[in-house]
């Protein structure tokens, strides 16, 4: 296996024009486990590691760039203030050795349902920027981009460079269910953002479905019956059948199965509880009668 | 592929076979570093960690090649000369080693945890340390050890 | 001894400080070496010129084997030799008990993971890709997978005798005369998953060929066991076989079967090469045996007092694709099967089945972890039936010295069942929450998952008793060999022993160190690397090696103090007053010092070898389950504090107490180390522990998805040690390895079931055993 080892950004993208077959490894929390159990199999494999531009960030005009490259313990440290969802994300991946190595951008190429930053990503209204030698820049919204398990919508010259992030305009919260209280992979995870200026709701299903998916009636419904109460501002007393069905809706959105980490009925049930939690917290809600 | 880096502060040079290899697998075969173990090639254990270029990362998921030109230091590098580093004996002291497998893992994690936060709470160091798996402690005397460490290095 | 064999090299470097003797918290001696990453595991051992080797795996839990075509392996660039069952030397199969497990297998497989084929390459990798060109032709056969079917008369044989390992049927009194006069019954059905050892050190080892045979560094729990076996197979007299014990990452029973054993030295034979063999972790889950799950039914009657009338009962342990210890699994099982109480009926049928699961065989408290989850919710059960408080109700039928087992056995040792409860009871609890205010993360379900902030959070607090027996039971020979040299060093007496325990993480080494240091009154002690050239030690199992190997190494210092004494009294004359070794001479009880014992062996060492056999012989069963089959028995009591989430079925364990009778405890700190470390494994079986199979195939043989606890999922301990001295034992002290490992799992399902209101009848729970779901 040949490894190649771009100095910089151009390079790398030359590189992957060059072998589109080649497999790209950065904090190496995904591809390192593959090639140690013998699953991976690309006889290329171009190294992010020393292209620096991937593990900056910067904050201009209501929006974070995240580079692909930033590891989760900076998320956790640098950006709980902008990207709260994704920070209380980054916090539950895997261990202190696995956020100091694993991205965002990791979790993008390897698409897998499980990623516990497809979440707050689906959640926030995450643009993933892809590039590519030949053709530039290309702006893909994450909803679009997750095409199947372990399938995502780059073209084989293209890489990852950086997530877009809008600023959080609102509380957001995140959730995430496994049989062990750290150190565990998702059995599903739930996130929800409240956009409290354009008065809209953003949800993320993790594990529960083919893909990471978002919850639209439940986002429509729970929007529109903030609109209702008035209760945008939260701290305001709300119905609990508001909140079950917000859940409900949740639930009915996953398209779960069963396998090894949990029951697809486990999964449903526990994404509704999630979702009324994660939207009380968030709102700082109290419940009616 | 010829891979140049410094280890425990000595410069090393040595050709990998295979492009997949880890780093973990080169301290252990090609510098005869030990130190560090092999209990699941995943990163779902912590028995590798080492730092890379001050980084507490499990050497198991790094590419060799990505360690061209770093930094590494591992448990064998954290003794000065012939006496034990504070944190190392502490976990003699405390009877935090049984069979001893998760221990140099846990030792450069501890090593890691109290560089950047000298006065850990328990719940703090538990969740530092959450990544490093111990099956014959039950992890009582490993939190005993991590405080002892802590007042060891004042 | 006449002749004396060149010694091994100390485990660790023999200038480690001197400490203290028996009763002392002597830190080890390896720690030092283990905190610097110097210590050298099995896989930490390399040769000169050496392969490695890679084993090649039935992907099938049930498969005729029509051709293995190695010709492609064979010719990889690198590959040096590739084997297969036509290639064994000797005997084909190996086992503990019953020799029924091929080496390799040659025409049919019979789980998933059976080794096939063998390859020696250059590098690990080469090793690997040649082993996926090995081609074998399979046909794959319906794999018979529920133990209940497979003892049913239709079944189709897995081996020439038939599906059952081992029967036990166990009946004393008159059990349906107790039924039709019993107050209160109740009955349950429980179910064990399969747990895994999980020890962190995978199976490795180098085999090195040697001009008469093979000389093989493992990590293992049975040094002359596993030469008997290699031996065998390799078609070479024991002799030719040397093994030495190498540096074990945790074995908990995983490693009492042979895994890359025979495989790397055949491999080593064939090349005449150094051939090491490191598993990784998927094949570690392959590479040795597991837990048996386990079905039990229960029906327990008892008056309204609250006495037990009767027990009966059926368990069924899935013994998985090869013999491995079941038998000896069924009968740890039929001696705790009502658990530490007193039943004057009892009726029980035990089976150890074939199955094409994986094989199942020794792990920490084998026999008794699946009984005592099922006994204690059955004594839950009935003293809610009873309207009696549970720990009330099993201090009213707890077992003491003097009763009598439903074996037949009465207990002559201590058993302080009663008092254990009560000292459990009165220990403080854990401090609730304080309502309302905000709770860190770490301390609640789910943990930093942000699941919940307190709703759906309920308290709950479980009791438990657990026991099991101690050493080698059913009639076989327990014993141990030790060899204790004294010589003098530098101008010093310098004491080495050697025997051929394995130190598996538990610290015989320090006790056998603080044991020398004891009897003989000298400072420097040093253990030599455990290996075939002394006797054996017997298996680091049972609970037995500080007591079996302890009581060999203070008999052969026994043996060097008298010979020490002997000597002064030949050099100074013979002295009127009784005499001694102290501070490292022989002294008489005046305190006159007649001779140091540097000069007594300067230039003429003393060097004893001697056998320990405990003073009593167990005895098989008979045909009703009768006999005095047990050494003696170790108990421990838990409480078990848990929060549990009920909306999400998710659990935090806040603390467990626990009280442990340990005879005396000859290391406290290392006492302390088995009781929470058994625990974390009991915690382990109660809440996540569990290897997936369905139609014989393991769905999750990684720690990705095998989950252990991590140190947020191990709330602190509470101990209690008490120290009643076991008659039959050396210092009085008992086996203390295997009982914290029993009853924490049941204490824990206790505190479950009071938390949620829910019957919990299988471990390892699941959340969705604790919600309640809308139908889906």
């Amino acid at each position: 296996m040949q490894v190649l080892s771009p100095a910089t950004w151009r390079e790398a993208l030359e590189a992957k024009a060059a072998h589109p077959d080649a497999g790209a490894i950065q904090g190496g929390t995904d591809v390192m486990v593959e090639l140690n159990f013998d699953r991976h199999h690309s006889a290329t494999l171009i190294d992010l590691g020393r292209v620096t531009e991937l593990c900056e960030w910067e904050r201009d005009n209501g929006r974070v760039r995240l580079g692909a490259g930033v590891p989760y313990a900076r998320i956790v440290a640098e950006l709980r203030e902008p990207l709260p969802g994704l920070a209380l994300a980054a916090r539950t991946v895997g261990s202190p050795q696995i956020r100091n190595r694993g991205s965002v951008g990791g979790n993008l190429g390897a698409a897998s349902p499980a990623g516990d930053a497809h979440p707050p990503l689906l959640a926030g209204g995450a643009v993933v920027e892809a590039q590519s030698a030949a053709r530039g820049v290309r702006l893909i919204d994450v909803a679009d981009f997750y095409l199947g398990p372990k399938r995502n919508a780059l073209e084989p010259d293209e890489l990852i460079a950086a997530v877009l992030m809008p600023v959080a305009r609102g509380p957001q919260q995140f959730s995430k269910i496994g049989t062990r209280n750290a150190m565990v992979i998702a059995a599903c995870s739930f996130a929800v953002a409240f956009d409290q200026t354009a008065r809209t709701v953003g949800t993320g299903i993790g594990s529960a479905g083919p893909t990471p998916l978002r919850a639209a009636e439940a986002e429509a419904f729970l929007a529109a019956a903030l609109d209702e109460r008035g209760a945008w501002e939260g701290g305001r007393r709300l119905d609990a059948g508001t909140l079950e069905r917000f859940g409900e809706l949740v639930s009915a959105a996953a398209r779960p199965i069963d396998d090894v980490r949990a029951t697809a009925a486990f999964r449903r049930h526990a994404l509704g509880v999630m979702a009324q939690r994660t939207a009380a917290w968030a709102l700082d809600l109290s419940l009616e009668g | 592929m010829r891979l140049t880096c410094t280890v425990n502060g000595e410069r090393q040079e040595v050709d990998c076979a295979w492009g997949g290899e880890s780093l973990l697998y080169v301290l252990r075969e090609r510098f005869g570093l030990r130190g560090a173990k092999n209990a699941c090639e995943q990163g779902e254990c912590g028995s590798c960690s080492v730092y890379l270029d001050g980084t507490l990362v499990c050497a198991c998921l790094v590419l060799a090649a990505q360690a061209e030109g770093a930094e590494i230091r591992t448990v064998e590098g954290l003794a000065e000369d012939d006496r034990l580093h504070p944190v190392q004996e502490a976990f003699v002291q405390a009877g935090a080693v049984q069979c001893g497998f998760c221990t140099p893992g846990l030792i450069v994690t501890t090593h890691d945890l109290l560089e950047r936060s000298p006065h850990p709470s328990d719940a703090e160091i538990r969740e530092a340390l959450a990544g490093n798996l111990c099956r014959c402690t039950g992890y009582e005397k490993i939190i005993d050890a991590v405080k002892d460490a802590a007042a060891r290095l004042g | 001894m006449s002749q004396t064999p060149t010694l091994p090299a100390p485990v660790y470097p023999r200038e480690a400080p001197a400490r203290d003797g028996v009763g002392a918290s002597v830190r080890r001696a390896d720690a030092r070496l283990k905190v610097s990453g110097g210590f050298d595991y099995s896989s930490d051992l390399s040769a000169d010129q050496a392969l490695w080797g890679s084993t090649v795996r039935s992907p099938h839990a049930h498969a005729r084997i029509r051709g293995i075509d190695i010709a492609q392996a064979l010719a990889h660039p690198g590959v040096r030799a590739v084997l297969t069952h036509a290639d064994v030397p000797g005997a084909k199969c190996y086992g503990l008990k019953v020799a029924d497990q091929p080496v390799l297998a040659s025409d049919v497989v019979r789980y998933h993971g059976e080794p096939v084929a063998l390859v020696a390459a250059d590098h690990p990798e080469t090793a690997r890709r040649a082993a996926a060109k090995v081609i074998v032709d399979y046909e794959p056969l319906p794999p018979l997978v529920d133990p209940e079917q497979a003892l049913g008369a239709d079944a189709p044989r897995l081996h020439p005798d038939g599906n059952v390992v081992k029967h036990v049927h166990l009946e004393r009194g008159d059990v349906a005369g107790a039924a039709a006069q019993a107050d209160v019954v109740v009955r349950g059905t429980y179910e064990v998953g399969m747990q895994d050892q999980a020890f962190l050190g995978p199976e490795s080892g180098l085999a090195i060929p040697t001009d008469t045979g093979v000389e093989l560094h493992v990590a293992t729990q049975w040094l002359h066991d596993d030469r008997r076996q290699l031996a065998a197979c390799l078609a070479l007299p024991e002799e030719a076989v040397h093994v030495v014990g190498a540096g074990v990452g945790g074995a908990f029973g995983g490693r009492e079967d042979l895994s890359m054993q025979v495989h790397a030295s055949m491999l080593a034979l064939h090349t005449r090469r150094p051939v090491r063999i490191v598993y990784g972790r998927e094949e570690s889950f392959f590479g040795h045996v597991h837990r048996h799950p386990a079905r039990l039914h229960y029906e327990h009657g008892a008056t309204a007092d609250g006495r037990l009338a009767y027990v009966r009962g059926r368990i069924l342990l899935d013994g998985g694709a090869y013999a491995s210890k079941s038998a000896a699994v069924c009968l740890v099982a039929s001696g705790t099967a009502v658990g530490p109480y007193v039943v004057p009926n009892v009726a029980f049928d035990l089976h150890a089945i074939y199955t094409n699961n994986p094989p199942c065989g020794a792990m920490r408290g084998f026999g008794a972890v699946q009984t005592c989850f099922a006994y204690e919710a059955q004594m839950d059960r009935l003293a809610e039936a009873l309207g009696i408080d549970p720990v009330e109700l099993r201090r009213r039928n707890a077992i003491e010295t003097g009763s009598q087992m439903p074996t037949g056995q009465r207990v002559d040792g201590p058993a302080p069942v009663a008092e254990l409860l009560e000292r459990l009871q009165a220990m403080p609890l854990p401090a609730e929450p304080a309502a309302g205010a905000p709770r860190d993360l770490r301390e609640l379900p789910g943990g930093v998952s942000n699941t919940t902030h307190g709703e759906g959070v309920r308290r709950g607090i479980g009791y438990a008793v657990g026991f099991k027996n101690v050493g080698m039971g059913g009639g076989v020979d327990d014993y141990s060999t030790a060899r204790v040299r004294v010589s003098e060093d530098r101008g010093e007496p310098l004491v080495e022993v050697h025997t051929a325990a394995c130190e598996v993480g538990q610290g015989g080494i320090t006790i056998h160190e603080q044991i020398a240091r004891d009897e003989l009154g000298i400072q420097r002690v040093v253990v030599l690397t455990p290996d075939t050239s002394v006797g054996s030690a017997g298996c680091t199992a049972g609970s037995r090696q500080t007591w079996i190997t302890g009581g060999a190494v203070k008999t052969a210092c026994e043996a060097v103090r008298a010979e020490l004494l002997r000597r002064a009294v030949e050099r100074c004359g013979a002295s009127d007053t009784a005499l001694a070794v102290k501070g490292g001479a022989v002294v008489a009880d005046t305190g006159a010092l007649l001779a140091p014992v540097a000069e007594l062996v300067a230039g003429d060492p003393i060097d004893e070898t001697r056998e320990y056999r405990p003073p009593r012989r167990t005895q098989p069963l008979d045909e009703n389950g009768q006999g005095d089959s047990f050494l003696t028995f170790g108990f421990a009591a838990h409480r078990a504090v848990v929060d549990v989430d009920v909306d999400l079925g998710l659990v935090r364990v806040v603390e467990i107490a626990t009280v442990q009778d340990v005879g005396r405890a000859i290391n406290p700190l290392a006492v302390e180390g088995q009781i929470e470390g058994g625990i974390a494994q009991g915690l382990g079986l109660a809440l996540m522990e569990e290897v997936q199979v369905r139609d014989g195939i393991v769905r999750n043989p990684s720690f990705t998805d095998y989950l252990i606890p991590t140190i947020l999922d191990m709330p602190p301990v509470r101990t209690e040690i008490l120290e009643y001295p076991q008659p039959l034992a050396p210092y009085g002290l008992n086996g203390v390895g295997e009982p914290p490992t029993i009853a924490s799992t049941a204490a824990i399902l206790s505190a479950l079931r009071a938390a949620t209101g829910r019957p919990l009848t299988r471990v390892p729970v699941r959340p969705d055993d604790i919600v309640e779901m809308q139908a889906a």
